[in-house]
């Protein structure tokens, strides 16, 4: 079987997703409701990850394969736009919490 | 892979699980966020600079991605710092869509390339379906929440016609990866993902799209990892999978705050599929004037704030915390009562009342402070209606009952400030309002209790 084989080539792989799932879990299990917004944008940023995969399309593509240019172009715009604005927003409510602790 | 690159993508990788661990404890949350997003920058310039592969017009290439990161940046940077916090909730839908469609555009790109290797087809497809169904479910649910799209729209036999789509979607996918059909099918398969993202949110009501948020995040994920399983990329890879995991513990847990199991909020329709007759409504509805409400507040020993998202709409975060100084500098003891989904998302009241600088340890969670009703004179229900909803512990024909609630008739006097009599988000009506303890004060939250604060300083 052809999926067999292609675990058993990538089996660090499953390795990696099998304990990921596990920390992700474990990591929000015992969160406060208070801290349920903010999280979630947090986690929203950090999946901007997928502009990695963006950047990496650029480079292995044909700069004179207009259509792929501009796609992978747009891909990297909206990858950046899910990091950047995740952590820019995600930020902005923590400020919040934090300027009531001074008090 | 050249050593420095996986050292970086260790960094990154590590950077998201302490970034995610700091998040969820208030004292920690800001760093976790920081920490977090220095591992993606170090990332993201490793990929750059390190991944080779980039063949002879690297230079253009280089041009090409700096101006989609500066594009990107400059735009998310200004949105993110310009938004209301009040429309937080859109923002971060938006943001989650544009993360799908990234995903969905590097499946359609790397499909071609990979023709005749059936696994790495498989992962491209699988990662560009759940992309596309991230970005448009986003997109309806950003529409929803900013009240573009208000009401649910239903067509007839909605749960067959999406499940048949769904189905039929998988089927295509399984038949163009077997058989590796040539790239316009990705595109056909890209198009009907796009349709079923958005008859999946179609049909959800607005109360629920912090759940279907938090789902479409755990997809985005889980679109990411695909893009990692394909490239052999760990950092994508972890970050995906562990927002993917995390993702759907947070929609769990978001769905248990509202008492629903998730096959509800998804197949179940809100406020509309509800079984049996509604109870009539018995009494009537009595007016307060704002001075009697002043009086009344300024004698209590014991007042609690309810606010809701109508507090948020009518920008009354900061004259509330007025409200609140002045109430205490009379000797009234003055707490918040925060019910866990009040405003859009959980814990999107703590952060609006901390804007206004309302002091943390006033605002109470549900669990503690329903004890402390009984003995409290006065509630003010301020743009909240579902939260406070009898029904939901005693009519079982309500479409929100078993949700837990804040249990505000306890106490000896209730004024409710709202807008008009329109029914709450769910869309339904609340015997509250006609409790005989219960006072309406209508107007403008803003409004009104900028009057009562001026009332209250003049006694």
């Amino acid at each position: 079987m052809e999926i067999f084989s292609f675990l058993a080539e990538h089996i660090e792989m499953v390795y990696i997703v099998i304990l990921s799932i596990f920390v992700g879990v474990e990591l929000i299990e015992k969160v406060p409701a208070v801290l349920h917004t903010p999280l979630m944008s947090g986690a929203n940023a950090i999946h901007g990850v997928v502009i990695v995969g963006a950047i990496i399309v650029m480079l292995h593509i044909d700069v004179n394969n207009t259509l792929g240019m501009i796609l992978g172009f747009l891909a990297v715009i909206l990858g950046t736009l899910n990091v950047v604005g995740g952590f820019v927003v995600t930020d902005r409510m923590l400020e919040m919490f934090g300027k009531k602790k001074k008090k | 892979m050249n050593t420095l690159l996986i050292l970086s993508y260790l960094i990154g990788s590590v950077t998201f699980v302490v970034g995610l661990k700091m998040l969820s404890h208030p004292d920690t949350a800001r760093k976790g966020n920081l920490v977090a997003a220095f591992g993606m920058l170090v990332s993201i310039l490793a990929t750059i600079f390190l991944y080779g592969h980039h063949g002879e017009d690297y230079s253009t290439k280089l041009i090409w991605i700096f101006g989609g990161i500066a594009v990107g940046t400059i735009a998310g940077w200004i949105t993110a710092k310009r938004v209301e916090m009040t429309k937080m909730p859109e923002l971060v839908c938006l943001f989650n869509g544009m993360g799908g469609a990234c995903a969905a555009l590097i499946g359609l790109m790397e499909y071609g390339a990979n023709l005749g290797n059936t696994m790495s087809l498989a992962t491209i497809v699988a990662g560009m379906i759940i992309g596309s169904i991230s970005f448009s479910g986003s997109i309806v649910a950003f529409l929803k929440l900013n009240g573009t799209m208000n009401k649910p729209i239903r067509l007839p036999y909605y749960n067959i016609i999406n499940s048949i789509v769904m189905l039929g979607l998988a089927a295509m996918s399984v038949w163009v990866v077997m058989t590796g059909q040539p790239e316009s099918m990705a595109y056909a398969l890209f198009g009907v993902a796009v349709i079923y993202g958005l008859l999946f949110v179609f049909p959800i009501g607005g109360a629920d799209m912090p759940v279907v948020i938090s789902l479409l995040n755990s997809f985005t994920g889980l679109a990411a990892a695909f893009g990692g399983f394909l490239y052999d990329n760990q950092v994508m890879l972890t970050g995906g999978i562990l927002v993917g995991s995390a993702g759907t513990i947070l929609t769990l847990a978001m769905c248990k705050a509202m008492n629903r199991p998730l096959s509800n909020v998804i197949f179940g329709a809100f406020g509309g599929g509800a079984s049996g007759p509604a109870q009539d409504i018995e009494g009537s509805i009595k007016d307060i004037s704002i001075y009697d409400t002043a009086v009344l507040c300024n004698y209590a020993n014991k007042v609690t704030i309810v606010p809701g998202y109508g507090l948020a709409v009518a920008q009354a975060q900061h004259i509330i915390h007025e409200l609140e100084k002045t109430l205490e500098a009379n000797g009234v003891e003055v707490k918040y009562a925060i019910h866990p989904v009040a405003g859009r998302m959980p814990g999107h009241m703590n952060v609006l009342l901390a804007e206004s600088n309302v002091a943390y340890e006033k605002l109470v969670e549900m669990d503690d402070i329903n004890p402390e009703f009984p003995n409290t004179d006065v509630v003010i229900v301020v743009g909240a209606n579902d939260v406070v909803n009898p029904a939901a512990k005693n009519d079982p024909a309500s479409p929100i009952f078993g949700m837990p609630i804040l249990d505000v008739e306890q106490a000896k006097h209730i004024i409710v400030n709202k807008r008009s009599m329109n029914a709450g988000y769910a869309g339904i009506d609340n015997h509250l309002f006609y409790n005989p303890k219960t006072s309406m004060l209508f107007g403008d939250a803003k409004d009104v209790l900028t009057k009562l604060v001026a009332e209250l300083k003049a006694m």
